[in-house]
């Protein structure tokens, strides 16, 4: 379970998170909605401490992140950034395999390979990109690598910033499935953001709308229809005119 | 009062800045103490950091041995002293010029691409990746990319001094009239084992502040493409008056007590 009580982050006078409250069961997924610039990315990079918040308390199983065996608590997270993330200089096989390859994790390297060809097979890539370089491939193909990655040691807790962002639709499709089917068959606990309605009820147990800095409605993905707040009804119906300024 | 004020501020940032620096190279030494190795990235750093800057090593060298040769033949020859040409080249190249030409050769060619490499990963957020994936980003880039200057840099110095040497062997038996035995043989007598072994150690040190450097603006990068820029410029000014600074203090410690 992650929980997130009160955090705040600012940078300079730009006052990010003001106190944000948020849980996560085990074995659930949640989806984080919520406009550009409202950090849903830096919410989830505070939970895995790459960004240090202001004030607040986030806690994974009821233990306090900043108090935690950083290698075993990480060993147990996978992320896909929003931009990808891959490393340059090493083919994909690599990237995807790069837990694998190293650390408490290594195996040998023919199996690693194979577990990562297996991977791409996952998210739609065939094994003949396995040792292409990331910059010779497409952005979207480059997202799918870093899911790959992302999900290649088996983690139970991951993160998925956007990740059908780029994709086409049938790509889009596949991706939400695989996310659904991670967290149903292997029991992961998935905390995804994401700007696409349809991957919000595709992949979606509960969802939270981040707004001004706060959770402004948290509830399970049946309940967005009808949740009757102003705010949430303006964002997935995608309006114009509502309580969110469109214009900044 | 402003102009005081303005200084006072500069002075702080800079006393900061050594601070943070001096953190930095501290926990580097920490971190190339414990495990764990990247053999992997150490290998490609010697070969990045070593191997490929030869080249560049040995012509910066051997035009500075030979321009010093004509030099010191000109000068010398005004008080019929030519006979010094091999004894001061062989000096002049060993004790400073083979180890600053390389050093800032290194921190031209090296800390520049380091800075941005390190740069354009922390901007591309591949560091923070680097963190998810259990894998703490001082071991596996700071730590091969320093460790692999340390030990490399002097070997370039020692190919440096040994080619500049050669430049001005070169000019002088082939243009100057020096007798070649004679020259190699004045040249070997006169260098003593300080020189040799002052050379290596400015090398060591300059490899590890050039590397260093790169590594600290890389990882400290602003964001965006002016962000790398920055960083990579920062680092090679940085790195060329920190080496010449300790070129200096070396120099001091050698050779004045
Ligand atoms: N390192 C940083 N330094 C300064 N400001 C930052 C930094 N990282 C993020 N911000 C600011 O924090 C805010 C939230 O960023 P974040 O990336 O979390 O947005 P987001 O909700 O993920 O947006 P998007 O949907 O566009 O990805 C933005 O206003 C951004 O400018
Ligand atoms: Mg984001």
């Amino acid at each position: 379970m992650i929980e997130l009580i009160g955090v705040t982050k600012s940078f300079g006078n730009n006052h990010v998170l003001r106190g944000v409250d948020l849980t996560v069961d085990r074995g659930t997924s949640l989806v984080i909605i919520g406009g550009s610039g409202t950090g849903k990315s830096i919410t989830i990079k505070s939970v895995l401490g790459l960004v240090t918040p202001d004030a607040g308390k986030i806690t994974v199983d009821g233990q306090d992140v900043t108090q935690t065996d950083r290698d075993a608590f990480l060993a147990r997270f996978g992320m896909l950034f929003q931009g990808a993330a891959l490393f340059d200089s090493l083919p994909v096989w690599q990237n995807v395999a790069f837990r694998l390859l190293r650390g408490s994790l290594k195996r040998p390297k023919d199996e690693a390979r194979q577990i990562a060809i297996e991977k791409l097979r996952r998210v739609g890539l065939t094994p003949d990109v396995a040792d292409r370089l990331p910059a010779e491939l497409s952005g979207g193909m480059q997202k799918r690598v870093g899911l790959a990655r992302a999900i290649a040691a088996d983690p139970e807790i991951i993160f998925f910033d956007e990740p059908t962002t780029g994709l086409d639709p049938i790509m889009a499709g596949v991706i939400n499935d695989l996310i659904r089917e991670i967290v149903v068959e292997m029991g992961a606990t998935a905390i995804t953001i994401t700007h696409d309605m349809t991957s919000v009820r595709a992949i979606a147990d509960n969802v939270a709308m981040l707004h001004d800095g706060v959770i402004q409605w948290a509830g399970p993905v049946g309940d967005i229809d009808t949740s009757g707040d102003p705010y949430l009804d303006q964002f997935i119906h995608g309006r114009a005119i509502g309580p969110i300024e469109a214009v900044r | 009062m402003k102009l005081l004020a303005a200084i006072g501020r500069a002075f702080l940032g800079l006393l900061a800045a050594i601070g943070r620096i001096a953190i930095f190279a501290g926990q580097t030494l920490g971190h190339i103490v414990r495990g764990p190795f990247y053999l992997r990235e150490l290998a490609i750093s010697f070969l990045n950091i070593g191997w490929l800057s030869l080249p560049v090593v040995g012509l910066t060298s051997l035009f500075t041995g030979a321009a010093l040769a004509l030099q010191i033949y000109a000068g010398s020859a005004r008080f019929s002293a030519e006979a010094v040409v091999p004894q001061i080249v062989a000096i002049g190249m060993v004790r400073e010029l083979g180890p600053v030409l390389v050093g800032l050769m290194i921190a031209a060619r090296v800390t520049s691409s380091i800075a941005a490499e390190i740069a354009t990963m922390k901007v591309t957020e591949q560091i923070d990746a680097l963190v998810t994936l259990s894998t703490h980003p001082m071991k596996y880039l700071t730590v091969p990319r320093v460790l692999a200057a340390t030990i490399v840099v002097p070997l370039l110095v020692a190919v440096g001094d040994i080619i500049g040497i050669f430049g001005g062997y070169a000019v002088a038996t082939g243009t100057l009239g020096f007798n070649p035995a004679a020259y190699i043989r004045n040249t070997l007598d006169f260098l003593e084992l300080k020189d040799v072994v002052s050379s290596l150690a400015k090398g060591a040190m300059f490899g590890f502040i050039a590397a260093l450097m790169g590594c600290y603006y890389g990882m400290n990068s602003g964001r965006g493409a002016q962000g790398v820029g920055s960083a990579t410029k920062g680092s090679v000014e940085a790195a060329a008056v920190l080496i010449l600074g300790a070129n200096f203090v070396l120099t001091g410690v050698f050779f004045s007590i």
